[in-house]
């Protein structure tokens, strides 16, 4: 096994020079605790980890960070529970169940905990939450990601409200780092009861495809509530979470596949809300022209196209890191670069519903855009949105209160926003979607873009009520607003551009509004609509 | 369009000028396609309308330009943005887009000549192209058509009729006997007149149904019996086709033009013989296999034919060879055919302006001995489908990234697309014709070659796989192909490229060479310049020039971490390779009790409901795409548990058609 090793290793030469025979039996102590510590839970339980396709705390976070970066902190903690048998030897383990520590990721820090399923389960003890807590202080103190890989059956129970305290500990603490430093979970074992509300309050929850599960209660509970038949799967993996709650943001098919995938993550985002948008080395001209863009919009309003291919045509290398990529289809947000700098995107998808707003997309939308803000990354919105879903469902669900949240955060958000309207911008979702009118710094259309209260037909039908010839109506109608025209005569559009020089304007924007200041009425915190 | 007000040296300058700006490629190209020179002061039509779309369409309109000929481009409503659209100087939307109601529509395109006063009409390939009726049309209405007359556009169409002909013009053609055989001798003779080996079968029975191969008398007795008794109770028509069979025939076939004026000329072969399904995938001019005696023999069958029926204008005869060298008529396409840039690349000709001249009336310029084969072209057919199911099921999408290999010498790419272009379910799945030119056979395979590593085509499924597996096959290097060629080559279907010991490692080795290269740049972000790395990579570019052991290889990068050939390459540290041994492997779908669709088409019946019982092979629905009817059977007998799927819906490839328990 390869070893992880925090202190220099000592020569011979030093062991003569400085310790005495007394000091000599600390210095075995010392390296028996730290290869202790080393073995986890010990070999049986590693190999029946292995077993399970999972891999140990300690190779998941080699595996994350750069080689040789990893910087272990605590790892001669012990837990202080003396109930039940604890305090017997066996049961004590040299850095409890859980690893933690700093490193690096391409040459950026991070802080890191990794929950070790090879002691007591991985479960949280006082002292397991007092080391997760101690590294997520110093990330704070210095301005750097914390990123957590969870599995862990839950609260050491032995431990009673000493665990709880520590699970409360970490709440808060999530909630102070909550915009101040980027905080990622992912999901690589069991998170079930109180522990899932951490990655509940972090920034992004991915999680591992099989082998994760985030609940509340488990199945046999579930079972005895409710009276429902659920498995593990159904009740909390990863589908049931990227598909149908919107929980976790991403699945990835195993351990390997789900670090590698973060380490790429990761790349996109600054350390802290007092760093900007990274930059990295762009091969992409950022004056390149896209002429595919030119034809992406169908002729006929009714027909779909895909958002993501306007998306990838413009963006660095056609590089996209989708978040939510299976969850309220209907809009499309994630990570990009132009010309290097990361940016956000969010679009509607014409493809799906036709790129409607609802509650699960606002929400999606909503919480991507605060992320970017808190973050000081740029957000470049595409808009084709016919309008806000109607119906009952919609209404008792509580649209109006949900879509408020992306008009909110849209709002709010002080960051570059970059809007092109490709197609339609209907009524109230025109104004939701990072318009003029919500301090878009570049608002462009496309000669296809049609901004209006409504579509040519229920237009019409109000305007013109009882008039015999609807269709001349219609077509007047079409003539005036069908286009990017009473838009742009009002300023509310900057400009009607090529779809094919798309790129290069954006690209040529964010140079200009790297400098952007603006800042928000002092306010002890805003009241989004929860 | 230049102003016809200036000197004609000059009106072409200006054109070739437009047309430079339209698609820069380099001059030594257009040497090798015509060296002939078009003569400006012979006037022809000032405005032709073509009757066609994509890469045909897009043929015809450059010669116009050459020509000084204004063009008109019809067009269904979703190609209103097709290159040809943009490359006419005029455009019509002649329907929607199903070809029955736009390019086959042809009151829409009466109404787009007389409003748009077009003067000629050319047909291109497909469509209404050998349609006598079309013909007729334009004639009524005064309007040249560009291609034959319709005699010989009715006389070629029907089978019987053409061999008819063809025997009556000292055409060779396949011997045989079509008729009612008494007697298991009287079989026996007729197959001895003919010359063995013989094909029998019943009259009615269609295709190679029924067929039955005799090499010997006692053969032939066999066949007959089984013949005739099918005949009889099949079809209750007594008639037996006795015909000569050809062994492993090569499809070879002769380009003739002529004009109306009597004179005919043939402009040599080309080899047609690499075919999937009886549609041509890689062509040749001239042919590995003709001897120059038997290229004159079967060029000067070709012209009597179109001596026969006064054929003006460009065709094609179509031969069949057996290994022996004898020729056989097979039919005569009244067209320009997809594959004529090989011969006018052989030839220098360019046959659309010849065509446009003859249909003028002007008498043909060349005589038979100024008819040259210079040098050797190749053409790949490169289409929107996937290799890997039969040699090529269709696959549809949007050209997200798409770069044609113009950049080469001697490579001429004929296409009607271009970046952002949707291949659609309506029309042919043909992306481009790729044809290549070079002095010998060897240096045009190369060529292509490097035409087709060069080729970026992102978006859609294509074959340029199987096109590079084909043109590096030892036997298609050695000229040993047939009509068999694919599947006897591949018997169990195409596989992709099998990479040998040493390009794996090439592969893999440049593979870890770009996961590094990328690593590095993770770590180039501003204000954490760590690493000073010199080198060429340019991770944004879909095309990776690299010399690899002193040879120059072209890779194409598909996406990253993945890797024209497709080969999925996972570049991973030592640490996560080692790590990744204890990954679980996840359990595939269970895919014989679902039915998914291999392509994107239209359901065209259901033929099973829920609650059904089907056996193993039976029916259960039938996919149409692009002209193609594919019949989807049950993997195993079985209950049909739901089906997903109705007659007339749209379905995309993959999606879920049937479940069974």
């Amino acid at each position: 096994h390869p070893v992880v090793a925090a202190l220099p290793q000592s020569s011979s030469q030093r062991d003569c020079r400085w310790y005495s025979v007394s000091n000599l039996s600390v210095k075995e102590r010392i390296e028996k605790k730290r290869k202790a510590a080393l073995l986890g839970g010990g070999q049986k339980r590693i190999d029946a980890q292995h077993k399970k396709g999972k891999l140990t705390a300690r190779e998941r976070v080699e595996l994350l960070l750069d080689p040789e970066s990893f910087v272990e902190s605590d790892m001669f903690l012990e837990h202080r529970c003396s109930d039940f048998g604890m305090e017997q030897d066996k049961n004590k383990f040299p850095g409890d169940s859980v690893v933690t520590g700093r490193g690096r990721i391409n040459g950026r820090l991070v802080y890191v905990f990794s929950q070790d399923f090879t002691v007591f389960g991985g479960s949280l003890s006082g002292a397991h939450a007092q080391k997760i807590c101690k590294i997520m202080d110093q990330a704070m103190t210095v301005g750097a990601p914390v990123i957590g890989l969870n599995d862990s059956g839950g609260a050491r129970i032995q431990e009673g409200v000493e665990s709880l305290a520590g699970y409360a500990d970490i709440f808060l603490r999530n909630v102070l780092a909550s915009g101040v430093v980027p905080q990622i979970s992912l999901i690589m074992g069991p998170c079930a009861g109180g522990a899932v509300y951490s990655p509940a309050l972090t920034d992004f929850t991915f999680m591992v495809k099989d082998t994760s599960y985030l609940f509340i209660t488990g199945p046999d509970v579930v079972k005895s509530v409710t009276n429902e038949d659920v498995t593990q799967e159904e009740l909390g993996g990863a589908k049931t979470h990227t598909t149908v709650s919107g929980v976790a943001h991403r699945a990835f098919e195993n351990d390997v596949e789900a670090l590698l995938n973060l380490r790429e993550f990761f790349n996109f985002l600054p350390l802290s809300n007092q760093d900007p948008a990274p930059i990295r080395e762009c091969h992409d001209p950022n004056d390149r022209l896209v002429p595919a863009l030119d034809t992406i919009v169908p002729f006929e309003s009714t027909k779909a196209y895909d958002m993501l291919d306007i998306v990838h045509a413009i963006v660095d290398e056609r590089d996209f890191f989708e978040i939510m990529p299976n969850y309220a289809k209907n809009i499309v947000v994630g990570f990009a670069r132009m010309n290097g700098r990361t940016v956000g995107i969010v679009g509607n998808q014409p493809k799906v519903a036709s790129g409607c707003l609802d509650i699960n997309s606002s929400v999606k939308g909503a919480r991507f855009v605060r992320f970017c803000d808190a973050f000081n990354i740029p957000i470049i919105t595409f808009v084709d949105v016919p309008g806000f879903l109607p119906g009952t469902a919609q209404e008792y669900g509580g649209i109006i209160r949900h879509g408020a949240k992306l008009l909110y955060a849209f709002a709010e958000a002080t960051v570059p926003k970059i809007t092109v309207i490709t197609r339609k911008a209907y009524g109230g979702a025109y104004d939701v979607m990072s318009s003029k009118h919500l301090r878009g710094d570049v608002n462009y259309a496309w000669p296809t873009a049609e901004v209006a209260v409504m579509g040519a037909k229920g237009a019409v039908q109000i305007i013109f009520r009882g008039k015999e010839n609807q269709a001349e109506a219609e077509a007047e109608y079409v003539d005036k607003f069908a286009n990017p025209f009473p838009a742009a005569v009002r300023g509310f559009v900057d400009d009607i551009i090529e779809p094919s020089t798309t790129r290069k304007k954006i690209c040529r924007d964010l140079e200009v509004l790297a400098s952007k200041k603006q800042v928000n009425p002092w306010k002890k915190h805003a009241n989004i609509p929860l | 369009m230049a102003s016809h007000g200036l000197s004609p040296s000059l009106n072409r300058l200006l054109l070739a000028l437009k047309y430079a700006t339209f698609q820069p490629r380099c001059c030594a190209v257009h040497k090798a396609h015509y060296s002939t020179v078009y003569n400006g002061n012979e006037k022809t039509f000032d405005k032709i309308l073509i009757a066609n779309r994509g890469e045909i369409a897009c043929r015809v309109i450059k010669t116009c330009k050459k020509m000084g000929i204004q063009t008109v481009a019809v067009h269904s409503d979703v190609d209103s943005s097709a290159v040809h659209v943009k490359m006419a100087d005029e455009a019509v939307c002649v329907g929607p887009a199903p070809t029955s109601k736009s390019y086959l529509n042809m009151d829409a395109i009466m109404d787009a000549i007389r409003s748009t006063g077009a003067q000629a009409v050319h047909p291109g390939y497909g469509f209404l192209s050998e349609n006598k009726e079309f013909a007729k049309r334009l004639a009524a209405e005064g309007v040249t058509f560009i291609g034959p007359d319709t005699h010989a556009i009715q006389a070629m169409g029907d089978k019987i009729e053409s061999k008819l002909i063809a025997k009556a013009a000292k055409v060779n053609t396949i011997p045989g006997f079509d008729g009612v055989v008494k007697t298991a001798e009287e079989a026996v003779k007729i197959a001895q007149d003919i010359g063995y080996p013989v094909m029998i079968k019943a009259s009615a029975g269609g295709g190679g149904k029924g067929m039955r191969i005799a090499w010997n008398n006692e053969e032939t007795r066999e066949g007959f019996r089984f013949s005739s008794q099918e005949a009889a109770s099949s079809f209750g028509d007594d008639r037996l086709l006795i015909e000569k069979y050809i062994d492993n025939p090569r499809h070879i076939e002769i380009q003739v033009l002529a004009d109306k004026h009597g004179n005919a000329l043939w402009l040599n072969e080309r080899e047609c013989s690499i075919q999937r399904r009886n549609q041509k995938v890689v062509e040749e001019a001239p042919s590995t296999f003709l001897d120059p005696s038997t290229r004159r023999a079967m060029g000067e069958q070709a012209v009597q034919l179109a001596k026969a029926v006064q054929y003006s204008s460009a065709g094609t005869v179509e031969f069949l060879v057996d290994s022996k060298k004898n020729f056989y008529f097979l039919e005569m396409n009244t067209r320009l055919q997809v594959e004529h840039p090989i011969t006018e690349c052989i030839t220098g000709l360019d046959l659309v302006e010849q065509m446009i001249r003859v249909a003028k009336g002007y008498k043909l310029h060349h005589k038979q001995e100024d008819i040259p084969i210079n040098g050797w072209a190749i053409e790949s057919r490169v289409y929107a489908e996937d290799p890997y199911k039969s040699f090529g099921l269709p696959s549809i999408g949007r050209l997200s990234q798409y770069q044609e290999p113009v950049n080469l010498c001697n490579v001429r790419v004929d296409s009607g697309i271009q970046e952002g272009s949707d291949i659609s379910i309506y029309y042919d799945p043909m992306i481009s014709k790729l044809v290549t030119y070079g002095a010998t056979r060897a240096e045009a395979l190369s060529k292509m070659e490097d035409a087709l590593d060069n080729y970026v085509i992102r978006g859609v499924t294509h074959n340029i796989p199987l096109l590079r597996e084909i043109i590096t096959h030892p036997r298609f290097i050695s000229g040993d192909i047939s009509t068999n060629f694919l599947p006897e080559v591949y018997p169990d279907g195409f596989k992709g490229h099998q990479l040998e010991a040493s390009t794996r490692r090439e592969l893999l080795a440049s593979a870890a060479a770009l996961h590094v290269a990328s690593q590095l740049r993770s770590q180039r972000i501003l204000g954490n310049q760590r690493v000073e790395v010199c080198g060429q990579w340019s991770l944004a570019s879909p095309l990776l020039p690299l010399t690899i052991n002193n040879t120059h290889r072209m890779l194409q990068l598909l996406s990253y971490p993945a890797f024209l050939l497709q080969f999925k390459v996972r570049v991973l540290s030592k640490l996560a390779a080692e790590l990744n041994s204890y990954m679980p492997e996840k359990v595939p779908e269970d895919t014989t009790s679902i039915l998914r669709s291999p392509m994107p088409g239209t359901v065209v019946a259901v033929s099973v409901k829920a609650g059904d019982t089907v056996a193993e092979g039976q029916e259960i629905c039938v996919i149409e795409a692009m002209k193609m009817q594919n019949s989807l059977t049950a993997v195993r007998q079985a209950k049909v548990k739901s089906v997903h799927c109705k007659a007339g819906e749209t379905v995309g490839e993959g999606d879920l058609l049937v479940e069974l328990e």
